[in-house]
């Protein structure tokens, strides 16, 4: 049986974990939810550029006074960075799709093996509308997902085929949950960490996506900063 | 309305006067930043109705355009995410209001295509997905991609820092986002700002929308968020 982790936990660990993946001088736009907590755990030395798709490459943490003129994607309030620009949609789309952004950050309804994600709308509920995902999944070099593992019930997140409308089509690089690193390669996807204490047989019953088991196969990393 | 160089200066009242009923009108802004309030708020007044709503989003129930949807003003949506207003997923979901959601990228890039003269757009954005649907898509050097038609609108609310009397527009912070787009798109301009200078006031190096695609001039007002944006 998997363990059952703390809410606060799983959340921390998937974005420290992703924390790890950006390489000096990387810009990164991150999502709302999870992707969100990943600028807290950017490791000492290296230097990340955040981009919010409404207008600002620089983007830097809350600001001890809040400024409505300056918000990110999810309405929050925040402070630039020295060497900030502020630009337009249509500059900042255009980054974005240009092949400007190396990595966007989501969160995930589902995502299936052959790496299509559907992360804006389940049908029956209210249409919120697909915002920035589409773009930002077509466009950035590198697209990884934030998600648990299970959804609140436990069902399977991780899924054979997408069941939801999708937001794109074999689009997601990398796939972070509490237990487990995916990552998609050539149309397959590949388990390539698991979390300590974490038995593989059990990931194989808590994931419907058939994946192969990397040969480097190795602990998350990350875990061991846990307190 | 005839064409000045020195742009009149008018009440927001009276500027929304050129919004008739059945208009499209685009509306700029993200989530609660660079919305021109105060015109929003004399729109909301006008009780003009029948209007074709073009923007980003709806911002939130009883906040800035949101008003415009809960008045019943409002016939059709054309947005990228109005999962932040409850009165428009609702209104939609009862048949009320027509809703055409665009992905974001694509919805500023009719715009774009709107405003200068483009048939339209080739994106990415989207293929393999329900938006595809219904759209021609083409295949160019090996790529797919779907191609969109250019949006253009009867009038513009848009929001600008501070102008000039030709209407020169600069912007501030995240208040820019979709703003200098719809100023090229709508047939009647009308700019909400902070502050309207003299003639060489505002560096050329610094204008983002040049006067000529403006209309009518409005000062902001002191509403909540008319202020504090």
């Amino acid at each position: 049986m998997l363990p059952v982790l703390d809410d606060e936990l799983v959340r921390h660990r998937i974005a420290r974990r992703i924390a790890l993946e950006f390489e000096d001088g990387a810009v990164v736009n991150l999502g709302i939810g999870i992707p969100t907590l990943v600028s807290d755990y950017i490791p000492e030395g290296i230097q990340v550029i955040f981009q919010t798709e409404n207008g600002l490459v620089g983007a830097g943490p809350k600001p001890e006074k809040d400024d409505l003129r300056f918000i990110g994607a999810g309405g929050r309030c925040l402070s630039t960075i020295p060497g900030a620009s502020l630009i337009a949609s249509d500059f900042s789309f255009g980054l974005i799709r240009g092949g400007h952004l190396d990595s966007t950050v989501l969160g995930a309804l589902e995502v299936d093996q052959e790496g299509n994600l559907a992360n804006w709308w389940v049908p029956g509920k209210l249409v919120p509308g697909m915002g920035g995902a589409m773009d930002l999944v077509s466009g950035a070099k590198c697209v990884i997902i934030a998600t648990t593992h299970c959804t609140k019930k436990g069902g399977a997140k991780l899924m054979k085929k997408c069941t939801l409308p999708l937001t794109g089509a074999k689009v997601v690089s990398m796939v972070v949950t509490e237990y487990a690193v995916f990552r998609f390669t050539g149309g397959r996807m590949i388990l390539s960490e698991l979390a300590p204490g974490i038995d593989l047989e059990d990931i194989r019953r808590a994931t419907e996506a058939e994946f192969e088991v990397s040969p480097d196969l190795s602990e998350m990393l990350g875990c061991e900063k846990e307190q | 309305m005839p064409t000045h160089i020195i742009k009149p200066v008018m009440s927001a009242e009276e500027a929304v006067s050129y919004v008739k009923t059945g208009s499209s009108v685009m509306v700029g802004g993200f989530n609660y930043g660079g919305i021109p309030y105060t015109l929003i708020d004399a729109l909301a007044e006008s009780k003009t109705g029948d209007l074709h709503l073009i923007s980003n989003d709806t911002a939130y129930e009883g906040v800035g355009h949101g008003k415009l949807v809960q008045n019943g003003q409002v016939r059709k949506v054309t947005a990228s995410h109005v999962g932040l207003n409850k009165v428009t997923q609702s209104l939609f979901n009862e048949g009320k209001l027509e809703l055409e959601l665009v992905p974001q990228g694509t919805f500023v890039e009719r715009i774009r295509a709107g405003g200068f003269g483009l048939g339209g757009i080739l994106t990415p954005t989207g293929v393999g997905t329900v938006h595809e649907e219904g759209k021609q898509v083409l295949e160019v050097q090996g790529k797919r991609y779907i191609l969109e038609l250019p949006l253009k609108a009867d009038v513009a609310l848009i929001r600008g820092y501070r102008a000039d009397r030709y209407g020169n527009l600069v912007y501030f912070g995240t208040n820019r986002n979709f703003n200098p787009a719809m100023a090229t798109a709508a047939s009647l301009v009308i700019a909400e700002v902070d502050a309207i200078l003299e003639l060489g006031d505002i560096d050329p190096n610094d204008v983002v929308t040049p006067g000529i695609l403006v209309d009518i001039l409005v000062l902001k007002g002191d509403s909540h968020y008319a202020s504090r944006t």
